[in-house]
């Protein structure tokens, strides 16, 4: 299923709408920009997100592209293995979101990742040994293979039970 | 003056007037005041007085400060403990203090002060309150719950309305009542007066139970748009009250009326909105008397309105919601701040005032007790507004992007409270009604039962089965750190989306806003830079003053340069948690975790300016990370990410100029902003250490 030429075209105005200097491409500038983002906590990280390593700019497609994970997952898709894998899919939502704190991408958060995305996320008055003891219990809940940090499949297993189709969709993308 | 008037009583003391002369002048005989028994002190010798008292020049003023200080000083008192605003509200305790002032004015017999007349009500209490709750109302969930929010304004009374006045008729045919004298018509004037659900009461309830958003975005928005569809009723019914027959032509008429009521009242609202902002485009040079022109044309708004019988409310809450995004683009912060405060006095000044004359009122008014009819008023309020609320919710839920359940549509009709607005409309009844004292009383008694019974209850049982709540012990502390996470990401492409979501009007409104609407009511549309109004709007500057002279040492603020460190420390030993650590953890997550996008906090304290705290945390946090992540020395860890690097500090060309030069000095050389690229590599940093962000 794809998107709609009406969503590509609203996307495309949006794009538009952020290129401040219409040269096709955005910036970072043009994220900072969107001052909402700014008042994200993770703000930073989902910008970046749009960013490919090595990359300076975002065009369109790439735009685009990323966007799509956050489609609502196609709950009829039949199963075919010789088929790439959707960009809605659930596997891909979850490898989004594990990019989220992996941020040197090398394929596992580790105790500091974490440790960073908690600070993020948790207001000043948390110290640094409760965030430590947070960033520990989470390690041991997931970590199957005890190498003290979380890889994409121990991630998605203990995320198992939680609706991500759900969580990680953007209705008016469909 | 007195002089003369003790010596004029001097000589009726002493005895006859002599006889006049006959002729042509009269004249008094000349007066010896040295004759006859000094009854008085000598009047040419009386001094200058030292202490005078003049009370009946400055009674009213007077009074009326002393009442405000009162009802101020009650709610000083609540908040002294604690543990009682907690369970009883606040409306429900002023209405108790004033019920006690009542009690004790009425023992010895004194009046309540004249001023307090239906009149005084509308046009100098209600306004500041309904201004109050337009400006800060929530203007981007309020747009996307407008449809069910008339639907239940406009639909839902109406259906209360009839409803209660039909049961009432046909309690009245009953004899054993007594209340047969009641037609048809009284008896739908009294329903109309009392299903107006009232925003004061229902606000302040609602304050104290933090209920979701969509929920109190409807309430609130019933109450405040009702007022269209009871003052169209309400004169109606008055209208037709004193006629025998009601003929078809006159519903017709009355739902003309309606839409004259409603329309009107927004359109005088929309063009005293923009006639506003339009004003404070020129007011850059009398920066002092810029919060008086939102004053000004909101009231001006009301005043109009109440001219031709349209919905005031309406149209202030109009004028409100359209000039407040315009107005605080063109005005300075401190008149921002100014505006903001005033309002939020002056609403809850009103409101205090509101219930404590409310409690001195039901004292000092003649009652007429009728039991039946009272309590089937209580009944019938009670059971029609529930079914309303679960038959309307039926039709309208299909429609909602987020339906209502049920536990939202039992808050939904359980606070449905009444309150000022349904007394002021009982005292405003004219006189030709038969039974308008016991209209009256019935109306006290519904709003005293609601606001009591309903108010302190509400909040117990919204939490009873309000299972939306946290589920504690659901899920382990990963599950809960990655919702939130994916919550945040998601809030966060949707706003990067820019919420056109599927509302094709909002996208033609916000291109029309652009290219027109800014142009004429906003000075100097430059596209400023959003990231540095929203710097402005949080008054970050000193903030960001304070962060830079601290030579970085800021223990609060996460730093990245940690990341580096923290690699090394990786052979601690495995700790043991205890489920009491669990429980602990759980609680200080979903205590201290960012909410998204501060939805639902800022609504739930009704008396307190929007709490901007979260949004400030966040962004000086950065802020400093990013300073930390400039220093010369911290650029050996490669590890450190691009995307950490930079953030949200703008590419507005004018940011120089809004920073005091005291910070540019800490950047050493800046040049002059003519870069627009500043993605920042650590090659350029010598160059330009601090400069490199503001470009």
């Amino acid at each position: 299923m794809k998107i709609s030429p009406a969503h590509i075209i609203r996307l495309y105005d949006r794009f538009e709408f952020l290129d401040k200097e219409g040269s096709g491409q955005l910036r970072l500038e043009d994220f900072a920009e969107v001052k909402e983002l700014a008042m994200n906590p993770i703000g930073d990280r989902i910008i970046g997100a749009f960013f490919s390593p090595g990359q300076e700019t975002v065009d369109f497609p790439s735009f685009v592209r990323i966007l799509a994970h956050f489609r609502p997952t196609d709950k009829n898709r039949a199963k075919d293995s010789t088929q790439p894998e959707p960009v809605n899919s659930r596997t891909s939502k979850l490898k989004f979101a594990f990019q989220l704190y992996d941020q040197d991408r090398d394929g596992k958060i580790s105790r500091a990742e974490l440790l960073q995305v908690l600070r993020e996320m948790l207001g000043m008055q948390v110290t640094e040994e409760q965030l430590e003891s947070i960033a520990d219990r989470a390690i041991q809940e997931a970590d199957l293979d005890r190498d003290d940090a979380i890889s994409f499949e121990e991630f998605r297993k203990s995320l198992e039970k939680v609706n991500i189709e759900h969580k990680m969709s953007i209705r008016f993308l469909r | 003056i007195n002089t003369w008037r003790s010596q004029f009583s001097q000589l009726t003391f002493i005895g006859e007037i002599p006889p006049k002369p006959t002729g042509s002048v009269t004249v008094l005989p000349p007066i010896k005041p040295n004759d006859g028994p000094q009854a008085f002190p000598d009047a040419e010798k009386e001094n200058l007085p030292v202490f005078t008292m003049d009370y009946p020049r400055i009674q009213i003023p007077f009074e009326i400060t002393l009442w405000v200080l009162l009802a101020s000083f009650a709610k000083i008192g609540f908040h002294v403990y604690h543990k009682i605003t907690v369970w009883v509200p606040e409306s429900c305790l002023l209405i108790s203090i004033g019920l006690i002032v009542g009690a004790i004015m009425h023992s010895v017999h004194e009046e309540p002060p004249a001023v307090l007349t239906s009149n005084v009500f509308f046009l100098y209490m209600l306004p500041p309150i309904v201004l109050d709750s337009g400006y800060f109302m929530p203007i981007r969930p309020f747009f996307e719950n407008v449809g069910t929010v008339l639907w239940f304004a406009v639909v839902g009374t109406l259906w209360n309305s009839i409803g209660i006045g039909m049961s009432l008729f046909a309690i009245c045919q009953i004899e054993a009542f007594g209340v047969q004298d009641i037609n048809l018509q009284e008896n739908l004037l009294f329903a109309t007066i009392i299903s107006a659900v009232d925003p004061v009461a229902v606000l302040s309830v609602f304050e104290d139970v933090s209920v979701n958003e969509q929920l109190y975005i409807v309430v609130f928005g019933e109450c405040l748009f009702n007022d269209a569809v009871t003052v169209v009723l309400y004169n109606m019914f008055n209208f037709v009250a004193e006629m025998p027959v009601v003929e078809p032509v006159d519903v017709f008429l009355g739902v003309a009326r309606f839409f004259v009521v409603g329309l009107g009242g927004m359109g005088f609202g929309v063009l005293f909105g923009f006639a506003a902002a339009f004003t404070t485009r020129f007011t850059a040079n009398v920066r002092e008397i810029e919060p008086l022109f939102i004053f000004m044309y909101s009231y001006l708004a009301y005043l109009v309105a109440e001219l031709f019988a349209i919905s005031s409310i309406m149209a202030i809450v109009t004028c409100a919601l359209t000039m407040k995004y315009y107005v605080e683009e063109n005005v300075s912060q401190r008149s921002c701040t100014t505006i903001r405060h005033v309002i939020k006095m002056l609403g809850s000044i009103s409101e205090t005032l509101i219930f404590f004359f409310l409690g001195v009122v039901t004292i000092t008014t003649e009652h007429e007790w009728n039991w039946g009819y009272i309590l089937f008023t209580l009944l019938f309020a009670f059971v029609w507004r529930g079914l309303g609320v679960l038959v309307l919710t039926q039709i309208i839920n299909p429609f909602r992007t987020i339906p209502f359940n049920l536990k939202d549509q039992f808050g939904l009709g359980y606070g449905g409270l009444r309150g000022a607005i349904s007394f002021a409309l009982a005292f405003t009844l004219p006189d030709n009604i038969g039974r308008r004292q016991l209209f009256i009383t019935a109306t006290i008694a519904i709003i005293i039962f609601t606001v009591f019974i309903q108010g302190i209850s509400i909040r117990p049982l919204i939490e009873f089965i309000n299972v939306r709540r946290t589920n504690r012990n659901l899920g382990t502390i990963n599950v809960e750190v990655h919702c939130r996470l994916m919550e945040h990401t998601i809030a966060g492409i949707e706003d990067l989306c820019g919420q056109w979501s599927h509302y094709y009007w909002k996208d033609k409104f916000l291109k029309f806003n652009n290219r027109v609407l800014r142009k004429i009511l906003i000075r100097d549309n430059r596209a400023e830079s959003s990231i540095v109004a929203l710097y402005k709007k949080l008054e970050l500057q000193n903030a960001m003053e304070i962060l830079d002279t601290v030579s970085g040492d800021i223990s609060a603020a996460p730093s990245i340069v940690s990341l580096y460190e923290e690699k090394k420390s990786s052979a601690k030993p495995k700790k043991k948690f205890m489920a009491a650590d669990l429980r602990n953890m759980h609680d200080l997550l979903s205590k201290n975790m960012y909410k998204i996008r501060q939805r639902t906090v800022a609504y739930t304290r009704k008396h307190a300016l929007p709490n901007e705290s979260q949004t400030k945390e966040i962004l000086m946090r950065r802020h400093a990370s990013i300073r930390r992540s400039l220093r010369p020395g911290s650029f050996q860890s490669s590890v450190v990410p691009k995307s950490h690097k930079y953030f949200s500090l703008p590419a507005g060309k004018s940011l120089d100029s809004k920073f005091p030069p005291g910070r540019l000095s800490h950047a050493g050389k800046l040049s002059k902003p003519s870069l627009k690229g500043c993605t920042l590599y650590s090659n350029q940093l010598p160059h330009m250490p601090y400069g490199g962000l503001f470009c």
